[in-house]
């Protein structure tokens, strides 16, 4: 593991520290994509920064989260280690997974990261079964489902966001409605309103500019606060948008399915600005060094860590430790 | 001495399951009042906190029980229809079974899943009467089916305590035999075979309820052809060595199997039988039909059932035809 400091998110600038590892993470891993360190691809998270660590800012260590396909902002901002997460782009054998499952499955269940997910909105009725276990357990943990604004329309979270009211369960649900299911417009896509969904199961449901990381975390720590309680699940929506494309495939593409007025628009909202323009005079770039350095050295690491040795392809698939029969009869 | 029905044999097996470990909890459709029959009275006994009554919600509670697994406890699930493994193929084989490779071992999923009611019944129809044991076996995951009273019991204790997640079928046909119980219940491991009734002519690889059919048959062959009835319990893992000690004896084998014939376990066991084991006469196999969708008419139902006759037919057919 790398040696680091986690960035505090109970302080500002801490929070800073975060949107812009995220950032310098995301910006490494494309440049690894493009070289080839990383195959397959990634689902960029840039743009999106304030709504992961607005959300993980007003949670604690031993709060569980479910993520997504765009996952890397989720991992890092619950405390997963960037050299780990790296090399598990990476494929390699130090990373978080053993290189095992890679972007769209990182996990790191001793920070109750419970993975990214390959299939949207199957992370919710996961989360809604941590937080059971937690409240028969009598623990105060909650736990966060992290989905896009395509799952809105999968069944399976619509039937999570009764389980969790209807036996009052601490899940707090957090659509990043980035506008588009891969390329299509939400608006087209979604019937009424992701909060009049949870509505609809009496669920409290709040709109959050989702580019604001503040904002996010104060609407987050109302709706934990109140899940610690006892009173229930909450769902927040955060407008946001994705810099990026959907997934790095996209950038030898040229789909026009989005304006470069609209990107535009969008990335003169940039969370990172908004966030470092709270930041007291000159802090900055030190901040931006001090994660500078630290991605340095994650990438070190990463590319550093050995390849699996073939050998170990079903390693891990069984927990007890079972042989599947090989694929050809010697 | 007492009778042990199959279903009070299940019944016992959570019981003791739910007894022995506080982690492990029961959920599904109905189990409260026991409609099915093995949650009968569980919920008096253990409360509504580990005997939990779900929503008709088969996705998101399964989904659930996959979240309850990965923070520590171990969930049985009780599906009332087999058909309803297709709508949650996705929670059970995507995400739970995937969890512990694509972890790297971080964690296992260990998640039961009981089937009180697998294949046919009469007048149940198209919808209500698939044995989709095969598909699980594919997609590796533990799949178990139990033909007695006692391995019902022995194998779904396993299975509660098995870190993995293990489907477990038990077929309609079988929820009504009764079995003279003279020992302590016991768990049966995962994998292991059972010689149902040892024979030196031909094995005669039965699944689930369909293993007393193959007795049936035995007996009725008895004095004129030698029948070993190999009831292989677990359909993943394999208990492989069981098979090739048995065509060690017999060198014929017939599986009688209650899937449909392409890609089904029968299909598996020839063809490992084929490749790696001592047969000196073609083996053969009794199926559903390809792709079968069982229709309503109880007379149509039964005719795509493997039955008696056909598996008479075939024992008969392996041992007058041997390789040229």
């Amino acid at each position: 593991m790398t040696d680091r400091h986690l960035p505090d998110l109970a302080d500002p600038e801490g929070r800073y520290r975060m949107l812009r590892l995220i950032r310098g993470f995301e910006q490494l891993a494309l440049g690894l994509v493009k070289s080839g360190a990383i195959t397959g691809g990634i689902h960029p998270y840039i743009g999106q920064e304030a709504v992961a660590v607005g959300v993980c800012a007003a949670l604690r260590p031993q709060d569980r989260i479910t993520s997504t396909h765009r996952g890397h902002g989720h991992v890092l901002a619950k405390g997963a280690d960037p050299g780990r997460l790296l090399a598990e782009l990476c494929g390699r054998v130090g990373g978080l997974n053993q290189g095992r499952g890679g972007s769209m499955h990182a996990a790191d269940l001793s920070l109750g990261i419970l993975g990214a997910n390959g299939i949207v909105g199957a992370g919710a009725p996961i989360a809604v079964g941590a937080a059971w276990a937690a409240r028969q357990a009598g623990e105060d943990r909650v736990a966060v489902s992290f989905f896009g604004d395509g799952a809105l329309n999968q069944g399976v979270l619509l039937e999570s966001l009764n389980l969790a009211a209807v036996w009052r369960l601490p899940v707090l649900f957090v659509c990043e409605n980035n506008g588009y299911a891969t390329t299509l417009p939400a608006a087209t896509a979604v019937a009424g309103s992701g909060t009049g969904r949870a509505a609809g199961f009496g669920i409290p449901a709040v709109e959050v500019d989702g580019m604001d990381t503040e904002a996010v975390r104060e609407a987050t720590e109302l709706a934990v606060r109140r899940a610690r309680e006892g009173g229930g699940p909450a769902f927040l929506e955060c407008r946001t948008y994705r810099f990026e494309g959907h997934h790095t495939m996209e950038r030898r593409m040229k789909l026009r399915y989005r304006s470069t007025e609209e990107i535009e628009h969008w990335r003169a909202r940039d969370p990172l600005e908004r966030a470092a323009a709270g930041l007291a005079d000159g802090r900055r770039a030190g901040l931006d060094a001090a994660v500078d350095a630290e991605l340095a050295e994650a990438e070190r690491f990463a590319l550093a860590s050995d390849h699996p040795d073939p050998a170990g392809a079903c390693d891990h698939l069984y927990a007890d430790g079972l042989r599947p029969r090989a694929g050809a009869v010697a | 001495m007492s009778k042990l029905s199959y279903t009070k044999a299940l019944n016992r097996a959570l019981g003791d399951a739910l007894a022995e470990d506080p982690a492990v909890f029961v959920l599904g459709e109905d189990i409260g009042a026991g409609l099915a029959g093995p949650t009968l009275g569980l919920l008096d006994r253990f409360g509504p906190g580990r005997v939990v009554d779900t929503p008709l919600s088969e996705q998101a509670f399964t989904g659930m029980a996959v979240g309850a697994a990965l923070a520590g406890r171990k969930p049985v699930i009780e599906f009332q229809i087999p058909a309803l493994l297709f709508l949650v193929f996705e929670q059970l084989v995507n995400q739970a079974h995937k969890f512990s490779l694509m972890t790297g071992g971080q964690t296992g999923v260990p998640l039961t899943c009981l089937v009180p009611g697998s294949g046919s019944r009469d007048g149940w129809a198209g919808q209500h009467s698939d044995h989709p044991y095969s598909l699980f076996a594919h997609a590796g995951v533990k799949t178990v089916v139990p033909a007695t009273p006692t391995d019902a019991y022995g194998l779904l204790l396993s299975a509660v305590r098995d870190p993995d997640p293990v489907v477990v079928f038990a077929p309609a046909a079988v929820l009504g035999v009764r079995e003279n119980v003279t020992w302590e219940l016991a768990p049966v491991p995962l994998g292991s075979a059972r010689v149902h009734r040892p024979g030196t002519d031909v094995t005669v690889v039965a699944v689930g309820h369909l293993v007393h059919e193959a007795l049936a048959v035995a007996e009725e062959l008895a004095g004129e052809i030698s029948v070993e009835v190999l009831d292989p319990r677990t359909l993943h893992p394999f208990d492989w060595a069981a098979l090739a000690a048995s065509l060690e004896r017999t060198g014929r084998l017939v599986v009688i199997d209650d899937s449909n014939r392409s890609c089904g376990i029968g299909a598996e066991i020839l063809a490992t039988a084929a490749e790696e084991m001592r047969l000196t006469a073609p083996p053969r196999r009794i199926t559903r039909p390809d792709g079968a969708v069982l229709p309503f008419a109880p007379a149509l139902d039964r005719a795509l059932q493997p039955g008696r006759e056909q598996l008479l037919h075939a024992v008969r057919s392996v041992v007058k035809n041997p390789w040229r």
